[in-house]
């Protein structure tokens, strides 16, 4: 998109003012996270500029006062176990769907999917009613549960896409060269599914990490997770940890960022062929 | 064996080859169907039985005749023209002191106040002065309860018990629509001061609409930008907007209070600049919900424009240039067209989050700019009353579905992946 030499002044106009307006539309996008950090590193309690000091204490605060830590604890445990649920079960389910062709199997895959499209709220409404029945409120199994299947779908979507790229005569191949179909799994499957599942494991976990309406409905103060902290802190009142613990959550997010990048290149690579050319 | 390959006739084994194709398909199937059935079994349990009990709820009316077994007999005969006859008056006053004694006559108070208000008072009181009366003594219980409470006497109100003691109920998805039973049992709009689920209704429509708008204006040029930037220009402006799009939704709404408010950045900057004298009510208010709202959606409408807009081909716009069309009328008609699939995903991915959104609202927004979700998350925090917030789920459930079936065959779902 570089300017022509003939260009008219109108059209050059249009070019440096089009991207003075997207420079503008990703200062809008960046603004706000922009303006936090710098005021968690604030050595004073108040939340505006001008920083009245540079400190590392609410940063401290945050890593060692108890309630913040039983939240990071609680968000790990959960995370990590609905990431391994929602990965096994949606990467089996991935496999089967991909299998074969059945009557079906658009609805099938729409309502395995729809825990992405439902409402949060509708989600917690229904499992806080469903729990009380069995006592699962205020429980880890509960809310393990619930993260799992809203993370479903994220490992199904990415799964099932690099099943599309993945060439089943090599399957064939593997078994016509007399692999078991245990060892055509693991030799053949696994390492090409690999980044879809990796992806998707990124998604579930980040959705558990930055789920809060769920856990408002169907946990107790013990099973409080970051977010759901977080919330509480906004409402009763805005401290400086809070943005402190922002800022841990955004380095998070660029670690996830990074991390499934690397994911896509890898998956781009494999997927080559079926790459649109544009 | 040999008959029927005889039988086959023209392809020697072909029948054997069939039916082993088939039994391979079905052994295919089989291996599918044991590889979807753990997750299928988890969903079920723990996510459509749940939706189903949650709707079913909202219906529910069993809880009422579990304590009032009695009269729910009784009055089933009713045949609502002149008052009930001793019969079911002996059974509500056999109910109600039951009731008390048990110590769940608060709900069946409660639960006919929701109806027709006055009706709590009614019921405890009733019950209250019961416990001292020996009902097996008692000739006329007609005349005891009139004589404890004249409301017994009036129709109106054995109406409504009538129609409280039913199976099933409809005043809670009514009450979520702004309509009531009258005393003759007609459906009826709420009096205007006491409407306001409508209100609310629209309200979510008109944010959601008002967000996928904002989204789409700020959206269409970031991905138009994207896809025709420089590569390395194109991956720094694309890890931003990925880094947005991976922050948690509460650290950017926390961020949006903290530069909005009034000693925020925004505002600081505004009275340096001489711009306004005092801080602008940024936040708290509808404003905010649109700004943080179309903040945290603006992804989900760049993305899909974006991969719709990355393999649009350059030669068709030139080929409009060159046929004599006017720049804008070549991007209007030529590119702007090319781009509708991601204008429709975006659009309903953006609408159908922003109905069922309630975090970034509740923190930014101000009573007024609540929304559906608020109200159920209100109805079981504070009111305790989880048929009203089944309601109004249902309400949000149907909205949601309805928008996915009127859209969702244009988009294809499974292709709105984020990233």
């Amino acid at each position: 998109m570089a300017l022509p030499p003939h260009a008219t002044i109108g059209q050059r106009v249009w070019h440096y003012g089009f991207r003075v307006l997207a420079g503008l539309l990703f200062v809008f996008l960046i603004f706000p996270l922009a303006t936090i950090v710098p005021l968690a590193f604030n050595s004073g309690e108040l939340l505006h500029y001008p920083l009245q000091g540079v400190s590392l204490k609410w940063f401290h605060e945050f890593f060692t006062s108890e309630e913040w830590w039983r939240a990071m604890k609680n968000s790990a445990i959960v995370g990590f176990f609905s990431t391994i649920l929602a990965t096994v079960l949606g990467t089996l389910a991935a496999l089967g769907i991909n299998r074969a062709d059945f009557p079906g199997k658009q609805l099938l895959l729409a309502l395995l999917i729809s825990p992405m499209m439902i409402p949060l709220v509708i989600t917690a409404l229904s499992l806080y009613l469903f729990y009380a029945l069995f006592d699962l409120n205020d429980t880890y199994i509960g809310l393990i549960i619930a993260h799992a299947i809203l993370g479903v779908p994220f490992v199904l979507i990415t799964v099932s896409a690099t099943l599309q790229s993945f060439d089943p005569n090599l399957i064939r191949a593997g078994a016509s060269l007399g692999a078991s179909p245990a060892k055509v799994f693991l030799d053949i499957i696994m390492p090409n599914i690999a980044p879809g599942i990796a992806s998707g494991a990124m998604f579930a976990f980040a959705t558990s990490l930055d789920e809060v309406v769920v856990v408002l409905f169907v946990a107790g103060p013990d099973h409080r997770t970051l977010p759901r902290q977080m919330f509480a802190g906004i409402r009763e009142q805005l401290s400086p940890t809070i943005l402190a613990a922002a800022v841990v959550l955004i380095v998070v997010a660029a670690v996830f960022m990074a991390f499934l990048e690397m994911l896509n290149r890898r998956n781009a690579r494999l997927a080559q062929p079926m790459e649109p050319k544009g | 064996m040999a008959e029927t390959t005889m039988a086959a006739g023209a392809a020697p084994g072909g029948e054997d080859l069939k039916r082993r194709l088939a039994r391979a398909e079905r052994r295919k199937k089989l291996q599918a169907g044991a590889l979807i059935m753990p997750l299928l079994a988890l969903m079920i349990a723990f996510y459509f039985v749940p939706i189903a009990l949650m709707l079913y709820r909202s219906v529910d009316n069993s809880q009422m005749r579990e304590v009032m077994p009695r009269t729910a007999r009784a009055i089933a005969q009713w045949d609502g023209k002149d008052l009930p006859d001793e019969k079911v008056y002996r059974a509500v006053a056999l109910d109600l002191k039951e009731a008390r004694e048990k110590h769940v006559i608060a709900k069946v108070a409660r639960r006919l106040n929701f109806d027709k208000a006055g009706f709590a008072s009614l019921i405890s009181r009733t019950g209250r002065k019961l416990a001292r009366v020996d009902l097996e003594k008692c000739t006329s219980c007609k005349e005891k309860l009139i004589s404890i409470d004249k409301r017994w006497g009036e129709k109106p109100w054995w109406t409504v018990l009538q129609r409280g003691l039913k199976d099933y109920t409809l005043i809670y998805l009514l009450s979520a629509l702004d309509l009531r039973y009258d005393d003759e049992n007609h459906i009826v709009r709420v009096p205007e001061e006491e409407a306001i689920y409508l209100s609310i209704i629209a309200r979510t429509i008109h944010i959601s609409a008002a967000v996928t708008f904002l989204c789409l204006l700020l959206g269409f040029p970031i991905a138009y930008f994207l896809a025709t930037a420089k590569p390395a220009v194109r991956n720094v402006f694309m890890i931003v907007l990925l880094l947005v799009f991976w922050t948690s939704l509460l650290v950017r709404t926390l961020s949006w209070i903290v530069t909005l408010q009034d000693s925020g950045v925004v505002n600081s900057f505004l009275l340096w600049a001489g711009i306004v004298d005092k801080p602008l009510p940024l936040v708290f208010n509808r404003f905010g919900v649109y700004v943080a709202m179309t903040h945290v959606l603006l992804p989900f409408m760049v993305l899909p424009l974006y991969s719709v807009m990355r393999v649009i081909p350059k030669s068709y716009v030139r080929a409009a240039h060159s046929l004599g069309a006017t720049p804008w009328k070549a991007f209007w008609s030529v590119y702007v067209p090319q781009t509708l699939p991601g204008i429709g995903a975006g659009a309903l991915m953006v609408f159908i989050q922003a109905l069922g959104y309630y975090i970034t609202p509740a923190l930014v927004g101000g009573p007024r700019d609540q929304m559906i979700s608020y109200f159920v998350a209100f109805f079981v925090n504070e009111r305790v009353n989880w048929s009203m917030a089944s309601a109004l789920g249902l309400v949000l459930l149907i909205l949601t579905a309805s928008m996915y079936l009127l859209f969702g065959r244009k988009v294809n779902i499974a292709n709105m992946k984020m990233g």
